[in-house]
């Protein structure tokens, strides 16, 4: 405050540190307004979620593989949907519905996003906790109760919505007429995805304020590490996205409550019923979804890029390749990502001009995507790999993120979707980008920060059978959908009964066993997360020899993050395969001189 | 455990990439005139996108092995970045351009080429969980359907009116669908109730039903064939049921269906 | 160069994220007016002219009140004598502004008894369905900005010192952008609807 004739709006903020440590147990784990504690809660929440979801993935794939047979203990589980768990036509849509509600929400969006950056950006900025730490802590309780009214479709009579994570309406706009779940459960999995919209728009509030304006002196923003950058740029296009899928489930809400019809025509007849709407456009929904929906994927995958590209440097022992190009790259796809909606669209009637606009910037997308794979290579090449858990998932990242991309070169072009839409060809892409790369990218950072969070080491034995087991289980799993698919095989059936689909049972039943299989791969990291957490060895500061500030703190960290010191950085995140007093990198706090003369652990 | 990962990758490329190319699990013939065009297509980008990931793939396992053998060495990549870059570009961009010219030419012959002057209409519906196919009959004028009269008890599923309606009196209503083969067909169609899509993959044939639209499509089949048409649009809980045959018959074949069909 | 203002920014990101929806809600509006042949249009009550004066004003007075804040901040430079006498002014001012705003959610309610008055409902047409979307969303808005210059007065009277005026900085961009909107609103409604 030493500008006394400051104006009233540039006055110096207070520290952002209002609030004191907190005592109570409450303080500490439930309602707390440490960014750390709420990262591990929305981590402790996606696992929660991708638990459940991959649980109710084994149902689908079991059902697939024996159409016939009741999956077993199902029927003690959900007496009412699935009596003697004999899985019905509409139990499996259900299920399907609920698997991508929740592993798209409250796996890929909170997991790599909230919680990883929630727990690492502000000690990556050098921050002592993130701007608004109240509404830190209320964007984690309100994705929880999303996350609660959603589950609770499945506590309601008629169950869950069969509609898909999509809820393309008129199915999901008309009401229980439509089918079974339709009413009270549709109606709660868009108020759950309202809420859900709120809870993220403040967590990007935190992100993008505390990303420009709480960074440590010295911190610019070209010096900031690439996870940073990839979390700042997943929070502006979330801010958009979150901003109008609010807006589509209001409508929606409005349309099946209300009696509104902004997106049901007219002249509709839903069981026998002529229904009383009229001049909606189901369209509309279609647009104002995958205006969402498209850069939701990339809310998704950019986190994960930004978690390869902070360890792979690490562990290759040398500077990432070209990291303005790698930012620069994000940046465009970011941008990009709000052009390409309508490649979900190609078929659904719009004009056939606009498939042709669509596709090219979809096409466009994959020369950055391109160019920040060939980083990684370039990167990796000529290294001195340390070969543990968390560079081997960075690894496998860059393996599946190439087959998934890959495949959605196909699904770019209309003409050739026109026969691919809607198949297994579709699931296979979707899976290898998002369920697979991003999971992995989730995975990486797990062993990576894992240190940081708890001060313990995870088993490095564990982890590299996790790794094994999942990287031949995902290939395995998901390699065989393209087939499927360009066999014709249709997505969304809860068996085949068509004639030309009959061939493909024996290929199901191999992707079931590798699902099988690959869910029980999964044991082995919740075993090494417990394990570790309970009896991992304790951690070192810097167990990887790391440059950028989280490391530079203690493992875990002391509530104010450094310890009342302000961290002053003179260096980039990218000093690897440089000589010092450290060895071969120099830490984003070491002094300017390169011969720095603190040693630490 | 490096080297096995690339080992492992190399293998999982390389079988990937033969289960592919030997097409044992591969798109059925097609019996459509633009089935050469877009099957075209669709091979080019095989192969585009089948050399990038197997380079890719063998790139990764090759530095991997180099970089966990024990005379690794740090080595910066040759010409840093750029030269990536602007390789990248290059290949890629000149492909998508390839892709999109093309492209454009198959999907202009799909949709913005408007239908042939002689095609045969036909009046498609799809309504939870079946499709229906309409003809215009021998005056060779579709009736105009009625939402509010549909009664599917009766076998009105287009809500037709005969007794008020001339045109509608002698539309032949049929579940499945029937064309000749070599004459081009124009499909109009719509929903009755939520979205559908209409999917015949030997047609190279998929469009979406949307509730309140009313959307043409064309093709001519090739060939006699006898296929199903399936519904690829989530539309409820028969949704994996949902089909129709679609019969490519001989002109005399279609001629003499058609006439049973007038009679009843 | 500025010392950076996590509240400032946070409020940008804020009024972003509505823009973004507004856009969202006018771009449905759009759409939905060129898929049906039935557009009724609504003649708008002329409250809600007098409503978009009203929240104007509250807007002016607010920065009426944040002038005549004193203490080490008063950017007019007036002695402290002069000061304690203006100091007693901003909280005139700033009531005034809460009891506009105030008027503003009144006039709006009775905008709505209006056409409802005259048959226009949410569900009755289109045209209404959007007419009320619109206008109760900004009223929600405006609600929560109500809430916030409650919160910023608190601060104030705490006596915070720079934390609240920023705090009070923060909120009054926040509800310059709510007269914004709604001026934008109302072409958008005088216009289409």
């Amino acid at each position: 405050m030493d500008n006394v004739s400051a104006s009233i709006t540039e006055l110096p903020p207070a520290a952002p540190h209002q609030h004191a440590a907190p005592d109570s147990f409450i303080r500490k784990y439930v309602f707390s307004l440490d960014h750390k504690v709420i990262g591990k809660q929305y981590l402790g929440l996606g696992l929660l979620a991708v638990c459940t979801g991959m649980f109710l993935s084994w149902i689908m794939r079991y059902h697939l593989a024996f159409p016939d047979k009741p999956v077993p203990l199902i029927g003690l589980i959900a007496p009412t949907f699935a009596a003697g768990g004999v899985i019905t036509p509409e139990f499996y849509l259900q299920l399907m519905t609920m698997h991508g509600t929740i592993m798209v929400f409250f796996v890929l969006t909170t997991a790599p996003f909230a919680g990883f950056g929630n727990f690492v950006l502000p000690l990556q900025v050098g921050a002592e906790d993130m701007a608004f730490p109240r509404f830190n802590m209320m964007s984690f309780w309100v994705t929880f109760v999303a996350f609660a009214v959603l589950v609770a479709a499945f506590f309601v009579p008629d169950g869950p919505p069969l509609s898909g994570w999509t809820a393309y309406a008129p199915l999901s706009a008309v009401g229980k007429s439509s089918g079974p779940g339709e009413g009270l459960g549709q109606s709660l999995w868009v108020v759950s995805i309202a809420i859900f919209c709120i809870g993220q728009l403040l967590g990007s509030l935190n992100f993008i304020a505390t990303t420009l304006d709480l960074r440590a002196k010295g911190m610019t923003l070209a010096r900031m590490p690439y996870s940073t950058w990839a979390w700042f740029i997943t929070s502006i296009i979330g801010l958009i996205a979150f901003s109008v899928l609010l807006p589509a489930c209001v409508l929606l809400l409005l349309d099946r409550v209300a009696g509104t019809s902004f997106f049901i025509p007219a002249g509709l007849v839903v069981s026998d019923a002529l229904q009383p709407h009229s001049g909606g456009s189901a369209l509309l929904w279609q647009h104002l979804f995958w205006f969402f929906g498209h850069p939701e994927v990339y809310i998704a995958i950019v986190p994960g890029f930004g978690i390869i590209s902070t360890i792979l440097p690490a562990v290759c022992r040398k500077p990432h390749l070209g990291p303005r190009v790698l930012i620069a790259c994000q940046l465009a796809i970011a941008g990009l990502s709000y052009m390409v909606w309508g490649h979900h669209m190609f078929l659904s009637g719009m004009s056939p001009m606009s498939a042709t606009l669509f596709s090219v910037p979809t096409l466009i997308i994959t020369i950055p995507a391109a160019i920040i794979t060939l980083l990684w290579l370039g990167t990796i090449y000529g290294s001195k790999l340390r070969v543990n858990t968390a560079a081997l998932f960075c690894l496998g990242f860059v393996s599946v993120f190439v087959t998934g991309g890959l495949s959605g070169f196909f699904l770019s072009q209309p003409s050739i979707d026109t026969y691919l839409h809607g198949t297994y060809f579709v699931v296979g892409h979707f899976h290898f980008v998002m369920g697979v790369a991003a999971m992995f990218g989730i995975f990486a950072g797990t062993y990576f920060w894992f240190p940081k969070m708890f001060g313990r080491m995870m088993n490095e034995t564990l982890g590299k059978w996790h790794f094994a087991l999942t990287f031949l289980g995902v290939y395995a799993t998901f390699m065989p959908m393209h087939w499927l698919g360009l066999e014709g095989n249709v997505r969304r059936y809860s068996s085949f009964p068509s004639d030309y689909m009959h061939g493909s049972l024996a290929l199901h039943r191999f992707i079931t066993a590798a699902a099988l299989f690959l869910g029980a791969a999964q044991l082995i990291f919740l075993v090494n997360l417990l394990w570790s957490r309970l009896r991992g060895p304790a951690a070192p500061d810097n167990p990887w020899d790391a440059t950028s500030l989280e490391w530079s703190t203690t493992s875990p960290p002391p509530f104010d993050n450094f310890a009342g010191v302000h961290p002053v950085i003179s260096h980039g995140p990218n000093e690897y395969g440089v000589a010092s007093a450290r060895g071969d990198y120099i830490m984003q706090t070491d002094p300017p001189s390169a011969a720095a003369s603190s040693a630490v652990a | 455990m490096g080297k096995l990962f690339a080992a492992a990758v190399t293998v999982i490329a390389l079988v990937s990439a033969g289960i592919f190319l030997s097409r044992v699990w591969w798109l059925p013939p097609d019996f459509t005139t633009l089935g050469k065009d877009i099957d075209g297509q669709l091979v080019e980008t095989m192969i585009f996108t089948g050399v990038l990931f197997v380079a890719a793939q063998l790139a990764l396992a090759t530095f991997v092995w180099q970089s966990t053998s024990r005379t690794a060495a740090i080595r910066l990549f040759p010409g840093g970045p750029m030269p990536l870059v602007a390789t990248a570009s290059a290949i890629v961009g000149l492909e998508i351009l390839s892709l999109v010219f093309v492209g454009t030419k198959v999907w202009s012959k799909i949709f913005l080429a408007p239908a042939e002057a002689n095609a045969l209409h036909i009046d498609v519906q799809a309504g939870q969980f079946a499709f229906y196919f309409r003809y215009p009959g021998p005056d060779g004028k579709f009736g105009v359907p009625h939402p509010d009269k549909i009664d599917e008890g009766n076998s009105n599923f287009f809500g037709l009116d005969p007794q008020n309606d001339t045109a509608a009196r002698d539309d032949i209503v049929s579940a499945s669908l029937v064309v000749p083969v070599d004459q081009p067909v124009l499909l109009t169609m719509h929903s009755k109730d939520v979205g559908h899509s209409l999917y015949i993959p030997q047609l190279r044939l998929q469009q979406d039903f949307v509730p309140g639209l009313v959307i043409p499509v064309h093709f001519t089949a090739t060939g006699l064939t006898k296929t199903e048409i399936v519904c690829t649009q989530l539309c409820g809980l028969g949704h994996y049921n949902m089909k129709a045959y679609l019969e490519v018959l001989s002109r005399p074949d279609y001629d003499k269906w058609l006439a049973a069909q007038a009679g009843q | 160069m500025a010392p950076p203002n996590p509240a400032r920014t946070g409020v940008w990101v804020g009024i972003g994220a509505v823009i973004m929806s507004f856009a969202a809600y006018t771009s449905a509006m759009i759409v939905r007016q060129g898929t049906t042949p039935e557009w009724h249009h609504i003649a708008l009550p002329p409250i809600l002219y007098w409503n978009a004066l009203v929240l104007v004003a509250s807007s002016v007075t607010l920065e009426l009140a944040r002038q005549r804040i004193g203490g080490p901040f008063d950017r007019l430079g007036r002695t402290p004598a002069v000061q304690a006498a203006k100091s007693r002014e901003w909280q005139f001012w700033y009531r005034i502004t809460l009891a506009l705003s105030v008027g503003f959610l009144v006039g709006q309610f009775f905008a709505w008894r209006r056409l409802a008055s005259e048959g226009v409902y949410l569900a009755s047409s289109p045209s209404g369905s959007f007419f009320y979307v619109l206008t109760a969303l900004h009223a929600l808005h405006v609600l929560g900005g109500i809430g916030a210059l409650l919160y910023a007065l608190r601060c104030l009277h705490a006596d915070d010192g720079p934390r609240s005026v920023n705090v009070l900085g923060a909120v009054a961009v926040y509800w310059h952008f709510m007269a914004a909107l709604w001026v934008y609103l109302l072409v958008i409604l005088a216009l289409w609807i």
